[in-house]
C-alpha cells in the first residue's frame, strides 16, 4: 500500500519535471532556481488552500465554501488594518485563523450535528459567505492605499532566500505533513474516509472528526484570506471567485480521491504546483492566458482517468467483477 | 456522489414511507412559496403586477430547465457541475455561426446538438471509464468554458438576427413568455417521465442502489448516459434562450448557474445522496428562487446580499425537517 502511495506521487513529480522540461525548451530561463522560486512562492497559497482541502476530502466531504471564507476573512483583516493599523501582523494571522476557524466550524456542526451533506452545507456557505462579505464592507474595496506597509510587506520580506509566503507555506506542508502521518487525528481522517463503519466500530467518532476537518479547512481559509489580499492588495467582493474549484482541482491532479480516504500531503501539493507552473509558463512562452482554463480543464480529466486506473485495484473484487458483467 | 456503489452503504431514507415524505416536502415548498408571495405582495407596490410577474420567471426559467434534467442525474446518484460550462461553449458555437451568416433555425440546431456532444462526452467519461462524476464534470467545467476562452478571449459575439431574439424575448400568448411557456412543458415532460414510465422508476432505483440494479438487469450504464445527454441538451436549450435574450455571447456567459441549478434540485427535495427526488419539488423550488431574488430586486437588494436569503432558504429548508423530527424524537433535549 506504501509503495503504491509513493508510486503515484514520483508518477505526477516525473509529470511536473516533464512539463517544466517542455517549457524549457520553449522559454530556457523557466528552470532556473530563481525562477522556480518564484514559481513556488507564487502557488503557496494555492498549495495551502489544497491541503486544507484536501483533508475534507478524505473523510468523504467535500468543502465548497473555502474561496468565500477566504474572501470573507480577508475583506475583514483587510478592513481591521484599514482602520486601525497599529494591530500588528501576527496578531491580524491570528484574526484570520479564528475568523476562519468560526466559517469553517459553521460548516462542520452542520455537517456533524444535522447530518446534511457537506456539498449541500457547503454550497449554502459558498454564498452566505460572499454575501456575508459584501454586507460587512457595504460593497466598499479596500485598495492598497488603506492598507498599511506591514501588512502589504510581511509575506514579502525575504528570509533565507526566500520570502516569508513561501516559509508560510513550507511551514504548512511540514504541519500537515505531521499531523497526518504521525497523530491519531491523522489516522482517524484517513480511517473515516475508507472506512466510515469500521470507524465507528473502532471507536472513532465520526461525526467529530469531519467537524474537525471542516474547523481545519476553515482556518486554512482563513489564513489564505489574509495572504491573497495582502499579495494581490485589494479586498473586493469579487475576491477569489469561483477559486474553489481551482482547490478541489488541485486535490484531484494530486491523486486524492474524491470517494475519500486516498490521498497525501505530497499529493495535494504536487497537485497545486502543476497548475500554478502552468499558469505561470504560458505568460513566458507566448501562449494566450486563455488557454489556461482548457488546459488545467484537460489536465483534471487525464489525472482523474489515470488515477481511477489505480483506485479501482482495491476494493472488493467479486463485486467489482459482477458489476462489469 | 461517487458512481463507485458502496454495498457496506445503508440506505438512510428508507425509515419513514418515501411518499409520504416527498408529500410533506412539497407541502413545506408550497407554503413557503405562499409566503413569500405575500411578503413581497406587501413590500413592493409594484409586485402584484401582471408583466411584473411574467419578468420575474426570467430568472429561473433558464436555469430552471438544467434543473429539470440535474434533478434526475442527481437522483440517479450522479451529478453535473459542468452545466454552466456547457452554455457558455454552445452560445459561443452560436456566435460563430452567426459570424458566417447563419439563421435563427441553424442556430437552434448548433446550440442543442453542441450541448448534446458535451453532455454525451461526460456520459461517456463516467460510464465508460468508470469516473466520479464530481470529478470528471469539474474538468470538462473548465474544459468547456476553457475551449469558449480560447475562441473568444476577451470578445463578444454579438448580431444576433432579428428572428432569433424570440426564443428569449417573445411571448406566446399576452404576459406567458416563450421561456414560461418551454420550462412549464418541459417540467411536464420530465415529471411524466421519472414518475409515469420505467425509465423514471429505474432512475430511482440506480441512485438507491447501483447494484441491486445491475444485478435486476437494469442497463446501468447506459441510462446514466442518458442522463447526462439529456443534461447536456438541456444546457444547450439553455444556452439558446439566454443567448436569445442577451443578444450578445461573452465566454463568461451564465457563471455560477452550476451552483444555482444544483441548489434548486436540492431545494425542490432531491436527495443529493441520490434514490429520492421529486420534479414537483424542483419546479416550486425554481419559482420560489424566483420569487426571492425578484423580491428582494423591487427592494433594491444587491444581488449579493440575495444570495444569501438563497444560501440561508437551502440550508434552512434541508435543516428543518431534520431538526423536527429530532424534537419530536426528544434527541435534541
Amino acid at each position: 500500500m506504501k509503495n503504491f502511495f509513493k508510486y503515484r506521487e514520483i508518477w505526477l513529480l516525473a509529470g511536473i519535471v516533464l512539463l517544466i522540461g517542455l517549457i524549457s525548451t520553449r522559454f530556457p530561463g523557466f528552470a532556473n532556481p530563481a525562477n522556480l522560486r518564484q514559481v513556488f512562492n507564487d502557488t503557496s497559497i494555492l498549495m495551502i488552500l489544497a491541503l486544507g482541502q484536501m483533508v475534507v476530502i478524505l473523510t468523504r466531504s467535500i468543502d465548497l465554501s473555502m474561496a468565500s471564507n477566504l474572501c470573507f476573512t480577508g475583506m475583514v483583516v483587510a478592513m481591521l488594518n484599514a482602520a486601525h493599523p497599529a494591530i500588528p501582523i501576527p496578531a491580524l494571522i491570528v484574526i484570520a485563523l479564528l475568523v476562519g476557524l468560526v466559517l469553517g466550524a459553521i460548516n462542520g456542526l452542520l455537517v456533524w450535528r444535522l447530518n446534511i451533506p457537506s456539498i449541500v452545507v457547503t454550497l449554502g456557505t459558498l454564498t452566505i459567505y460572499r454575501g456575508a462579505t459584501f454586507v460587512v464592507s457595504g460593497g466598499a474595496w479596500v485598495n492598497a492605499d488603506q492598507m498599511s506597509s506591514d501588512f502589504i510587506n510581511f509575506q514579502r520580506a525575504a528570509f533565507l532566500g526566500l520570502p516569508v509566503l513561501s516559509w508560510i507555506a513550507i511551514a504548512v506542508i511540514a504541519l500537515f505533513f505531521v499531523v497526518m502521518t504521525r497523530t491519531q487525528i491523522g489516522r482517524s481522517i484517513h480511517a473515516i474516509g475508507v472506512n466510515p463503519t469500521a470507524s465507528v466500530y473502532a471507536g472513532i467518532d465520526v461525526g467529530r472528526t469531519k467537524f474537525i476537518v471542516f474547523c481545519i479547512s476553515g482556518m486554512i481559509g482563513g489564513l489564505a484570506g489574509y495572504l491573497w489580499i495582502s499579495r494581490y492588495v485589494i479586498a473586493s467582493v469579487e475576491v477569489a471567485n469561483g477559486y474553489e474549484l481551482n482547490i478541489i482541482a488541485a486535490c484531484v491532479i494530486g491523486g486524492i480521491s474524491i470517494a475519500g480516504g486516498i490521498g497525501s500531503v505530497g499529493g495535494a501539493v504536487l497537485g497545486a504546483l502543476f497548475l500554478g507552473i502552468i499558469s505561470n509558463a504560458l505568460p513566458v512562452i507566448n501562449i494566450s492566458p486563455f488557454w489556461q482554463m482548457a488546459i488545467s480543464g484537460s489536465a483534471i480529466i487525464l489525472a482523474v482517468v489515470l488515477n481511477a486506473r489505480g483506485e479501482r485495484r482495491q476494493g472488493r473484487i467479486i463485486l467489482r467483477k459482477a458489476e462489469a458483467a | 456522489m461517487t458512481d463507485t456503489p458502496a454495498p457496506r452503504h445503508i440506505p438512510d431514507r428508507l425509515d419513514k414511507p418515501l411518499s409520504s415524505a416527498i408529500f410533506s416536502w412539497e407541502a413545506l415548498l408550497v407554503v413557503i412559496a405562499v409566503a413569500i408571495f405575500a411578503i413581497n405582495s406587501f413590500a413592493s407596490p409594484y409586485f402584484l403586477d401582471p408583466w411584473s410577474l411574467s419578468d420575474l420567471t426570467f430568472n429561473f426559467t433558464e436555469k430552471g430547465l438544467i434543473a429539470l434534467a440535474m434533478a434526475l442525474l442527481i437522483i440517479s446518484g450522479e451529478i453535473d457541475l459542468s452545466v454552466a460550462a456547457i452554455v457558455a461553449l454552445a452560445s459561443t458555437m452560436m456566435g460563430m455561426a452567426v459570424q458566417a451568416g447563419a439563421g435563427a433555425p441553424v442556430l437552434v440546431l448548433i446550440g442543442i446538438v453542441v450541448g448534446l456532444g458535451c453532455g454525451a462526452f461526460n456520459g461517456l467519461l463516467v460510464t465508460r471509464l468508470g469516473l466520479p462524476s464530481i470529478v470528471v464534470t469539474i474538468g470538462t467545467m473548465s474544459l468547456f468554458r476553457g475551449i469558449a476562452f480560447i475562441i473568444l478571449g476577451d470578445q463578444a459575439y454579438k448580431g444576433y438576427p432579428e428572428s432569433f431574439a424570440f426564443f428569449g424575448q417573445g411571448y406566446v400568448w399576452w404576459v406567458f413568455s416563450f421561456e414560461l411557456a418551454l420550462f412549464l412543458v418541459a417540467a411536464l415532460i420530465y415529471w411524466f417521465v421519472l414518475h409515469r414510465t420505467s425509465f423514471g422508476r429505474r432512475v430511482f432505483a440506480i441512485g438507491s442502489n447501483p447494484v441491486a440494479c445491475q444485478f435486476s438487469g437494469v442497463r446501468v450504464d447506459r441510462i446514466k448516459f442518458i442522463l447526462f445527454c439529456l443534461t447536456g441538451l438541456m444546457s444547450g436549450i439553455a444556452s439558446v434562450l439566454i443567448t436569445s435574450r442577451l443578444g450578445s455571447t461573452r465566454p463568461s456567459i451564465a457563471q455560477g448557474y452550476e451552483l444555482e441549478a444544483i441548489t434548486m434540485v436540492v431545494l425542490g427535495g432531491v436527495s443529493i445522496l441520490g434514490g429520492a427526488g421529486s420534479i414537483l419539488g424542483v419546479v416550486l423550488a425554481a419559482f420560489i428562487m424566483g420569487l426571492v431574488t425578484f423580491g428582494l430586486g423591487l427592494l433594491n437588494v444587491p444581488g449579493i446580499v440575495m444570495s444569501i436569503f438563497i444560501g440561508l432558504l437551502l440550508i434552512i429548508v434541508i435543516a428543518l425537517p431534520i431538526v423536527w423530527r429530532r424534537l419530536r424524537e426528544g434527541r435534541f433535549a
